[in-house]
């Protein structure tokens, strides 16, 4: 620092004493209040190295007082989420479905809960909203390949269908082109017909008689004498308006020829009893359930 | 040419503060009309503050007791004969509406009539006042007495003047917790160490405030820290009545004694003495004769102080009141002064304030206790039956805002031939779901309405929900759209 501070004559302050080509530099220091917070900054970061883990090492870091890491924090609170809900989803596991129902406020609970699980393990396949889509059912409709009270529903869920799962639905559509049981025409007949089950036009210049004679030989052991479906199988109603695959003759010859076996995979095991039964429940109160 | 100088100077220029280093204002006692005016408005703005929350009021049982209570936990919100929910947060958005066309209003008349008057930062300022002069004594007493330093006896006074200080600042947030629970059993939760952290944590909170505010910031609160006198000033007009020094009767200033010699010659002087006394009662400690400024906030004391003056020497009161610049130029100029109250500002201002108070009644009179939302589903939007029939999903808010449990029937009007189910309800009678909804409460059902599959309908129908409450005939509806895929 210079001896003696001088004045600037322009601007009345005192320079630092500093000059380079006849220039001076003028004193200006920072207002306290802001030298006050730097240094209250640096104490900051001192107590931060202390407390927090804050350097590096070769081999690890410093851990600092309280052993400090993120990511145990965040294992902590999952688990306390994991508690917290064990309280509700405690009343839930000991509920019958049926009693879920009935009370609102389980009712609240188990939908709140279902529709969070549907959306990370269903949707992918049925739509965010259950909506379904081409081989994939829509689950708010009254149509069920497998049954829609609340009891067929769990089992669903629980092991699937043609999921590998010993307890899983079985069954199948035969490939009846693929395999040679029935021939092109025959097909185009049959696929008439069905459509003509559910009152759908049919091609001109189809022969009905035939139609139905290829049906009784073939399809009624599944789809029974009148076309309605049995969900033992999974055989669907032919004579209702909802068509997983669709319903228009090209899509009905395909299905035909080569068949159909969507699966649907079997959740006991990947997901806990009380959560399937949130899951049951959600799904049966999307409105189609029996 | 530069100078050298000494070290003192130096460190005294050396921070160059960022504002004017905090000059010690020490208003001196004062008495008249404003000053009267202001004890009133103390007295009626403490008293309320402090005392609502003992009124009581009965809503019957089961509901709370308290006239004026902010009920978090359940969310509900009890003014008087009043009970608003969360749904009806609008009144809140009126009520602040109104406060500012009412402070506009105010700022039109009589310029910042609301921080001289009952501006809280005011309000308790003036009381930590009152108790400083009361203990320290007046404006000279306290100066001299800061200037000699420590002594037993001022120790003593100050411990005794923070005291208080304390015990008014920590009862101003022991009041506002009541307001939000029952205010005795919380007084008594309180004293017994039972009440919750919360209570406490602002209780401390506001203790801490008003005791810094009211007791140590002052005047800078108004001047460095408040947005409304750069707001104010934006807003203002020059037909706006300000604490004015009428300086057209007050210049040129001159002693009594000079002035009588003077005016008995016949010559021009002015009414001011120069004695200061409107620059020792000032509050926020400005010279009000240096015209109009950001640091009045017009509370009127330095009206009072020259009134006074004014009566000792015999000259009319006045020399500073309510007034403004136009006047001050009229009386120069020769011409009668005007007020103009009523002018197209003012008027538009008031009648906002009518028009706001108004649409709030009408909505608070028509307010129904029996309510519904409805919610169509997002996806899907419709579906399709095995039947051929398309059923939409809603989701239905029911709110009972009345202090007991009501039978509601749910009945739809929309597309033809349309049927309604509860989900998670068997109801008694098939074609109209009933439902229970508890008092005071919201109830959320997911409700299905199906209707036969129309070619020739449109795509999307409107469709209306109609609860009614079996019991008392009251109905609510709620309207959205049915949609065919
Ligand atoms: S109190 Fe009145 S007379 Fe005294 S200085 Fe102020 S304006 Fe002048
Ligand atoms: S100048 Fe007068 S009115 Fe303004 S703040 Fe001071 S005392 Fe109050």
């Amino acid at each position: 620092m210079s001896e003696h501070h001088e004045v600037d004559s322009v601007s009345g302050r005192t320079t630092t004493g500093h000059e380079w080509d006849g220039i001076k530099e003028l004193n200006t220091p920072l207002p306290r209040w802001w030298i006050l917070t730097f240094y209250a900054t640096i104490v900051w970061a001192i107590g931060y190295w202390v407390v927090y883990p804050a350097w590096p090492l070769v081999t690890g870091y410093t851990t600092g007082l309280f052993h400090y890491s993120t990511r145990a924090s965040v294992t902590e609170e999952l688990a306390n989420l994991e508690a917290m809900r064990g309280e509700k989803m405690k009343v839930l596991g000991n509920a019958s479905l049926a009693e879920i129902e009935k009370d609102p406020a389980l009712l609240a609970l188990a939908r709140a809960r279902g529709k969070t699980v549907f959306a990370d393990n269903c949707a992918p396949c049925h739509g965010s909203g259950g909506a379904g889509a081409k081989g994939f059912p829509n689950l708010n409709d009254d149509d069920w390949l497998w049954g829609g009270s609340l009891d067929q529903i769990m089992q669903t869920i629980q092991y699937g269908a043609r999921s590998g799962n010993a307890k899983a639905h079985e069954g199948q559509m035969l490939a009846f082109g693929r395999d040679g049981i029935l021939k092109p025409d025959q097909i185009v007949t049959v696929a008439n017909y069905v459509r003509s089950l559910s009152g759908l036009s049919t091609a001109p210049g189809y022969d009905a008689a035939a139609g139905k004679k290829i049906f009784a030989e073939n399809c009624v052991s599944c789809h029974g004498e009148n076309g309605k479906g049995n969900q033992e199988f999974g055989a669907p109603d032919l004579t209702d308006h909802i068509w997983l695959y669709g319903a228009d003759e090209a899509t009905l010859v395909e299905t035909i020829t080569n068949g159909r076996a969507g699966v649907m995979p079997a959740w006991s095991g990947r997901l806990d009893p009380v959560t399937i039964k949130a899951l049951t429940v959600f799904v049966h109160s999307l409105g189609g359930g029996k | 040419m530069n100078k050298t100088v000494s070290t003192d100077e130096l460190l005294a220029d050396d921070d160059g503060p960022l504002y004017v280093a905090h000059k010690k204002v020490y208003p001196q006692k004062v008495s008249g009309t404003f000053r009267r005016i202001k004890w009133g408005l103390m007295a009626v703005c403490l008293g309320v503050y402090y005392l609502l929350p003992f009124v009581r009021w009965n809503r019957g049982l089961g509901a709370p007791d308290q006239a004026v209570l902010i009920d978090f936990p359940n969310r509900r919100f009890y003014f008087f004969f009043i009970e608003l929910w969360p749904q009806e947060i609008y009144y809140f958005t009126g009520l602040l509406i109104l406060a500012a066309i009412a402070l506009f209003l105010m700022n039109a008349l009589g310029g910042r009539v609301w921080c001289g008057y009952l501006c809280p930062q005011t309000v308790w300022t003036d009381l930590f006042y009152a108790v400083e002069r009361w203990i320290e004594g007046d404006r000279r007493q306290r100066m001299k007495a800061d200037a000699a330093g420590m002594t037993v006896n001022r120790a003593a006074r100050l411990v005794a003047k923070h005291a208080i200080w304390l015990m008014i600042a920590w009862w101003t947030g022991g009041a506002w917790v009541l307001y939000f629970s029952d205010a005795p059993t919380l007084v008594k939760d309180l004293a017994t160490f039972q009440a919750p952290a919360i209570a406490y944590v602002w209780i401390g909170i506001l203790t801490a405030t008003t005791y810094l505010l009211a007791g140590y910031m002052r005047e800078q609160v108004c001047v460095y820290m408040c947005p409304w006198p750069r707001i104010q000033a934006a807003l203002t007009d020059e037909w706006a009545l300000n604490v004015t020094y009428k300086y057209d009767r007050g210049e040129p200033r001159c002693s009594v004694k000079k002035a009588i010699d003077l005016r008995a010659l016949g010559e021009k002087v002015g009414d001011c003495i120069d004695c200061y006394q409107c620059v020792a009662v000032c509050p926020t400690g400005i010279d009000i004769r240096d015209g109009a400024q950001l640091g009045c906030i017009q509370c009127g004391l330095c009206i009072d102080a020259c009134d006074s003056v004014m009566r000792k020497i015999g000259r009319p009161a006045r020399l500073i009141g309510y007034d403004n610049d136009i006047n001050v130029q009229r009386r120069i100029a020769g011409k009668a002064e005007v007020f103009k109250p009523v002018r197209a500002r003012t008027v538009v201002y008031a009648s906002l304030i009518v028009a706001v108070c108004a649409v709030m009644l009408y909505a608070l009179l028509t307010r129904t206790l029996l309510d519904v939302n409805v919610l169509h589903d997002r996806n899907p939007v419709a579906v399709k039956l095995s039947d051929g029939s398309i059923r939409n999903g809603y989701t239905l808010r029911f709110l009972n805002k009345r202090g007991f449990d009501r039978v509601i029937a749910v009945d739809v009007d929309g597309p033809a031939n349309a049927s309604v189910h509860v989900v998670g309800l068997d109801s008694v009678t098939p074609d109209r779901p009933m439902i229970i909804i508890g008092r005071d409460q919201t109830t959320e059902l997911r409700v299905l309405v199906t209707a036969p599959f129309d070619e020739k309908a449109e795509k999307s129908v409107p469709v209306t929900f109609r609860v009614t409450d079996i019991g008392l005939g009251e109905v609510a509806t709620a309207t959205d759209h049915f949609v065919t895929p």
